[in-house]
């Protein structure tokens, strides 16, 4: 097997006794000695402070940019003013996935965009790939480029005293340019959480800096570092996609429940005439939320939904919520058994275990 | 690291006889870590009988299911009602307070490891 990648920050995760996985090529932190529950309680009530490095950077700039992004996504890309970023996806002529990733506008001609891990270099190779005729250049800036991501209702408490930029003016889905602990960073009111927080991205080499500063800032505030199993649980709870689980190359965007993205009027982009044919006929599956109704039923990622000992859908993430208390999940079901309060059952190792179709996000936070 | 007075299968449960026949079931130090924040843990009825190695129950973390075996042949006399309401006492004290269920042994103890081989096998494993 190859070696595993390594963040900027692996040394200091095995300092802090981190459990370490292999995420999709990627020697990440699973957890710390905390624990996934107590570290996902610590974002939803104070911060939690995340190693988001592995994640993809690609860079287009030039006077064909703008139009190059928008023939790759489907959002509207020229509604973005600078320092906004926006929720998109790289999809396929059929409407399905190649990956979901935001928008960064960093300039009339230069956007920023950030792709997840896993898909990386296909990601990268698809934007080259589509390339030709717009007169831009890419780069792919993720090896050199850090990311840690500070979530939690303490979040700017926490990192306000680390610098100058006024972060309380910053909007959802804004950011801005400035420095933290003295290093030149990318300061993202972003994140996946579902909690008010902060992405910042630095320098591959200032990364542990940083993190050293956010970490000796938010201590004393009872911030934790955070691991991939609670960012898992706290962006399910909040029914925010995880690619290849809720999305992926066999799943359109409109089923998915992610119309909010996908810009029909906006001119032509890669999808659009698959999703102009999916919208005006009645998609055949939908994503809904469920919970199990017993505390022994716990669903898992890709379970079969069954009905008379047949699989008719299939759960793509399930976890018990902790803030929740209950076993939750998300499955695509016949759309004619996608209603709220509707009964369905999961086939739990051999068991077909009844769950109820519950309204998402299963948890919203009070602005 | 592991007792002394326990015995231990290679899939992480452990064994601990008394004198009368019966004995203490319940996962390792190392089984807990590796699942980390355990939230259910899913016991037989008291007077179900199981094989060696058979599956007795699952235990539950946020992150991952697992499969508990028993260790050696036995009649189930008792379970561990507490973990109902505290599965975390599978995560802070394995050993003690996180045991699962207590058995009337009906086989003998073949094939269970001691301490020092359990250990090696863990260190083994972990590496």
């Amino acid at each position: 097997m190859s070696e595993l990648m390594k963040t900027p920050l692996n040394a200091a995760h095995r300092a802090l006794n981190a459990k370490m996985v292999d995420f999709g090529g990627w020697d990440m932190p699973v957890q710390y000695p905390a624990g996934i529950i107590a570290e996902h309680e610590a974002v939803r009530t104070r911060a939690g402070l995340f190693d988001v490095s592995h994640m993809g950077e690609i860079r287009v700039k030039g006077p064909g940019a703008l139009a190059l992004v928008e023939h790759l996504t489907p959002n509207a890309v020229s509604q973005l003013v600078l320092g906004q970023i926006h929720y998109t996806a790289f999809l396929y002529e059929n409407g399905t996935f190649v990956d979901d990733l935001l928008v960064y506008r960093e300039g009339e001609e230069e956007f920023l965009l950030v792709v997840n891990a896993g898909n990386s270099d296909k990601d990268f190779a698809w934007v080259q790939q589509h390339a030709g005729g717009y007169d831009c250049t890419m780069v792919n800036e993720s090896p050199a480029t850090g990311q840690i991501a500070l979530q939690g209702p303490l979040a700017l408490g926490i990192l306000q005293p680390l610098t100058q930029t006024p972060l309380a003016p910053i909007g959802y889905y804004h950011y801005t340019h400035g420095e933290v602990a003295g290093i030149k960073c990318l300061i993202s009111r972003t994140g996946y959480t579902g909690e008010d927080g902060f992405e910042l991205y630095c320098a591959a080499g200032d990364t542990e800096a940083v993190w050293n500063a956010v970490m000796a800032a938010g201590t004393p505030q009872g911030l934790l570092p955070a691991g991939l199993g609670c960012r898992n649980t706290l962006r399910l709870e909040c029914k925010m996609a995880l690619y290849g689980h809720e999305i992926d190359d066999t799943i359109q965007a409109l089923e998915a429940g992610l119309g909010w993205i996908v810009k029909l009027d906006k001119g032509a982009f890669i999808g659009r005439e698959a999703l102009l044919a999916a919208k005006a006929a009645p998609f055949a599956r939908k994503l809904v939320g469920f919970k199990t109704l017993e505390k022994r039923d716990i669903a898992r990622d890709h379970m079969a939904v069954v009905q008379d000992g047949q699989p008719i859908g299939f759960v793509t993430s399930a976890a018990p919520s902790p803030t929740c208390g209950i076993n939750l999940g998300l499955a695509y079901v016949p759309t004619a058994l996608a209603k709220v309060g509707g009964r369905i059952q999961i086939d739990i190792r051999g068991r077909a275990v009844p769950a109820e179709i519950i309204p998402t996000p299963f948890y919203k936070r009070l602005k | 690291m592991f007792p002394a007075d326990l015995k231990y299968t290679k899939d992480h449960e452990w064994l601990k006889p008394a004198a009368d026949g019966t004995a203490l079931v319940g996962i390792t130090s190392y089984a807990q870590d590796a699942l980390g924040d355990v939230v259910f843990v899913d016991l037989p009825e008291v007077g179900a009988t199981f094989g060696q190695g058979e599956e007795f129950g699952t235990v539950e973390s946020v992150k991952t299911v697992s499969e508990l075996n028993l260790p050696a042949a036995g009649e189930v006399l008792e379970v561990n009602e507490t973990l109902a309401d505290h599965p975390e006492a599978v995560n802070e004290d394995p050993f003690g307070r996180g045991w699962m269920v207590k058995i009337k042994l009906t086989g003998d103890l073949a094939g269970l490891l001691d301490a020092p081989a359990y250990e090696a096998r863990v260190s083994a494993e972990s590496h």
